[in-house]
């Protein structure tokens, strides 16, 4: 299970609608126990593909995030990014792009721009499982 | 010496390179790793030329990227 914020999850929305028509993406940190992760903090990076089909986190960005999160005690826990267009699902190369493992994805959709979906997977080895979020 | 390693300090033997680094500490999927030292990147082809000094602070970065 994975919980985040009400709070967090409008600050998601509202950067990924003001990045569109490209897709947004960030970080996200917080607290692990065992299987179950809570999200308390959510950082908006920058897209540096500048893409409504492609997105690169800024490793810069990364690195400060990084250390943000130290600085609060805080653990990555994944990302987030936007599908403009598309469902809240890893497409393949979301898949192929995964490369770790211990990773929360969460992907946002607004195919319907004024009912966002997000959703969380865990990815191993090109395998998508969708994960329980609670948003409170 | 000791090497800062992703906040946590470590001991390690010195003349430890960045390359020798990733082994020890098991990074998954090392070829898709960004390293950062004392808050500098390093490009991937000097990993294995790159030692390490006592008090450096070392960062792995996985790419993190996607498509629709």
């Amino acid at each position: 299970m994975i919980s985040l914020l009400k709070s967090d999850f409008d600050k998601i929305v509202a950067h990924a609608k003001n990045e569109l028509p490209n897709e947004a993406c960030g970080l996200i940190a917080g607290t692990a126990n065992g299987d179950d992760k809570e999200i308390k903090k959510v950082y908006l990076l920058t897209n540096t593909d500048h893409s409504n089909e492609h997105f690169s986190l800024d490793p810069k960005e990364q690195l400060e995030a990084i250390k943000d999160m130290r600085a609060n005690g805080l653990s990555p826990l994944g990302n987030w990014h936007s599908h403009p267009e598309t469902p809240s699902r890893p497409s393949e190369e979301d898949k192929r792009l995964a490369y770790d493992s211990r990773a929360s994805y969460l992907i946002l959709s607004l195919m319907d721009e004024d009912n966002p979906v997000i959703n969380s997977f865990h990815i191993e080895k090109l395998i998508s499982q969708k994960e329980d979020l609670i948003i409170k | 010496m000791k090497i800062i390693v992703a906040g946590e300090t470590k001991e390690f033997k010195e003349g430890l390179t960045i390359a020798e680094l990733i082994e020890l500490e098991e990074v998954e999927t090392p070829q898709y790793v960004t390293v950062s030292l004392n808050d500098e990147f390093v490009e991937s082809g000097a990993f294995n030329n790159t030692a390490l000094s006592d008090g450096d602070n070392v960062e792995f970065l996985y790419f993190m990227g996607g498509g629709r």
